[in-house]
């Protein structure tokens, strides 16, 4: 984990769901800025759970998170799995969203998600709505939408989840570019080990049942990460051990 | 550019003979010619059934009273139509404000829906006396202002999970949810309503005049309808009926219409997909 102060900080939190399920049992996870950390685990181990909340979608039943600046705790973005976006807005309409509900003037929304846009390679689509575009190019415009507020955590929910294996590709380099540009902090979740490995400074592995953190690996390996690594051995040696690793939560 | 203008228009045009188009008309061109082939041969009198040629030549030579009287029942149709769209929609509004609310409530509009027109018009029509007018509206109305509420409320509790999550995070007030993400996502439900509404206010209005009329009150082409009948003049009977189903079309498709401009972009009854 590297030195700096976290900023953010799970103590020892669970959820339990009002039908008795334990979502999530014990969890401690410290994140500090402008790191990328992946939550990597089979469906139902608390991935989900551990994101919403800290988004304040949801109370943890024990525990705390906490943030090293409280004020700041309402400064981060969500992208789902679903790009969620509104069919009824323009590509436009639908990135400036975050700043309209803000209250800034039209005019000035036009202009930073004019730049949103062009971050995520969709320049000259403003005007199309969402039926017109394909998968990966509704998810650019769901994080283009998440990086208009500048947050200063960035929470993604297996984002790339549905779409095909070349576009998935394509995504993660344009998403490592943009972190390592914009500085973000990205708590990214996700059932793929590859992707994990690629993407991740820290993996952190997650058991089932009830869900729980079972391990962290540290992915050392330079940034950029370029086409090169996702073939190389120390690659292949990381998903081996996170295999190996999943392997065990999962048994346990 | 001339050109593409003429064939866009020319595509048009086409669009309006494709087959679509044709089959319900040569159907009903071959329906109405047996129509009138059986008047003919079996030599009906007109009092009881009169052939649709006769029926034709009826409505122009009785156009000068059948007109008006559609234009009050037209009146009488947008004003109760009007209503029922605006008050429908602010009461689901409210429905969805908070679950007591909608299910206090709810239940009474359903009742009110399910109360046949036809048994409760008579006292409507005798409460505002001196109205004949405002009572077709109100009967009108409760026929026409139920597939609105309902529709709307489910369209007003349909919103992607996601999406209501976002506004959630970013803060949004209720008023902004409502306005920038329940309405839209009610928006189809709402026309879907529309267009079921449209056809009732028209028969709410027909009916609630039958009433009024066998109490004596005049009114607009229902009463016609009924005088008719009254009076064995079944041609005149048969006009009066055609241009009141007519209407109901004619709404109908501008309720289509309406629909369709202002979901194109957007939602899957109105895209059109390619596989």
């Amino acid at each position: 984990m590297p030195d700096s102060a976290p900023l953010l900080q799970l103590h020892q939190v669970s959820k339990v769901y009002r039908n008795g399920t334990v979502a999530l049992k014990d969890a401690n996870l410290a994140i500090a800025p402008g790191e990328f950390v992946s939550l990597l685990g089979a469906s139902g181990c608390g991935k989900s759970t551990i994101l919403r909340l800290i988004a304040g979608l949801g109370r943890p039943s024990a525990g705390s998170v906490a943030w090293d600046d409280p004020s700041h705790q309402g400064d981060l973005a969500f992208v789902f799995q679903e790009a969620a976006l509104m069919p009824w807005a323009t590509v436009l309409d639908n990135v400036g969203l975050p700043l309209k509900l803000r209250g800034y003037a039209p005019r000035k929304i036009r202009a930073i998600a004019q730049e949103a846009i062009a971050l995520v390679g969709l320049q000259g689509s403003e005007s199309t709505y969402p039926r017109q575009l394909s998968g990966g190019m509704k998810m650019r415009v769901s994080i283009a939408r998440a990086l208009i507020t500048n947050p200063r955590l960035m929470l993604m929910d297996e984002p790339f989840g549905a779409l095909d294996e070349m576009t998935r590709s394509r995504l993660n380099a344009d998403l490592l570019q943009l972190w390592q540009d914009q500085q973000w902090t990205v708590l990214f979740v996700t059932h793929n080990i590859y992707e994990a490995v690629y993407l991740s400074q820290r993996v952190v592995i997650m058991a089932p049942q009830p869900g729980r953190i079972h391990a962290e690996i540290a992915i050392d390996a330079p940034y950029p990460r370029r086409e090169p690594f996702r073939t190389s051995l120390q690659f292949n040696q990381y998903c081996r051990e996170i295999a190996e690793q999943l392997a065990i939560a999962d048994a346990v | 550019m001339a050109d593409l203008k003429t064939l866009r228009r020319f595509s048009r045009f086409t669009g309006w003979l494709s087959p679509e188009v044709l089959a319900p008309l040569i159907v009903g061109f071959l329906i109405l010619t047996a129509w009138e082939l059986l008047v003919r041969i079996t030599g009906l009198p007109p009092f009881l059934l009169p052939g649709p040629l006769l029926v034709i030549q009826t409505l122009i030579s009785e156009w000068g009273s059948l007109w008006p009287a559609l234009l009050i029942t037209l009146k009488i149709t947008g004003i109760a139509f009007l209503f029922a769209a605006s008050s429908g929609l602010l009461i689901a509004v409210l429905f969805v404000q908070s679950r007591w609310i909608e299910r206090s409530f709810f239940p009474y509009a359903v009742i009110l829906q399910t109360t046949p027109i036809v048994a409760i018009a008579p006292l409507i029509i005798m409460w505002l006396r001196n109205n004949t007018f405002a009572a077709l509206v109100v009967c009108a109305w409760i026929v026409a202002f139920f597939p609105i509420i309902s529709n709307t409320t489910l369209g007003l509790h349909s919103v992607d999970h996601h999406l209501k999550n976002l506004f959630q995070l970013y803060g949004a007030s209720r008023w902004q949810t409502l306005l920038y993400l329940r309405l839209p996502s009610a928006l189809p439900y709402f026309l879907g309503g529309l267009k079921i509404s449209g056809g009732l206010s028209l028969i709410g209005a027909v009916v609630a005049e039958f009433v009024a009329g066998t109490g004596g009150a005049a009114s607009g082409i229902a009463y016609q309808i009924l005088m008719s009948s009254y009076n064995l003049q079944i041609p005149r009977m048969f006009a009066a009926l055609f241009l009141t189903t007519l209407s109901g079309v004619v709404i109908f498709i501008g309720l289509t219409f309406l629909s369709e401009a202002l979901l194109k972009h957007w939602h899957d009854s109105v895209v059109h997909h390619e596989n």
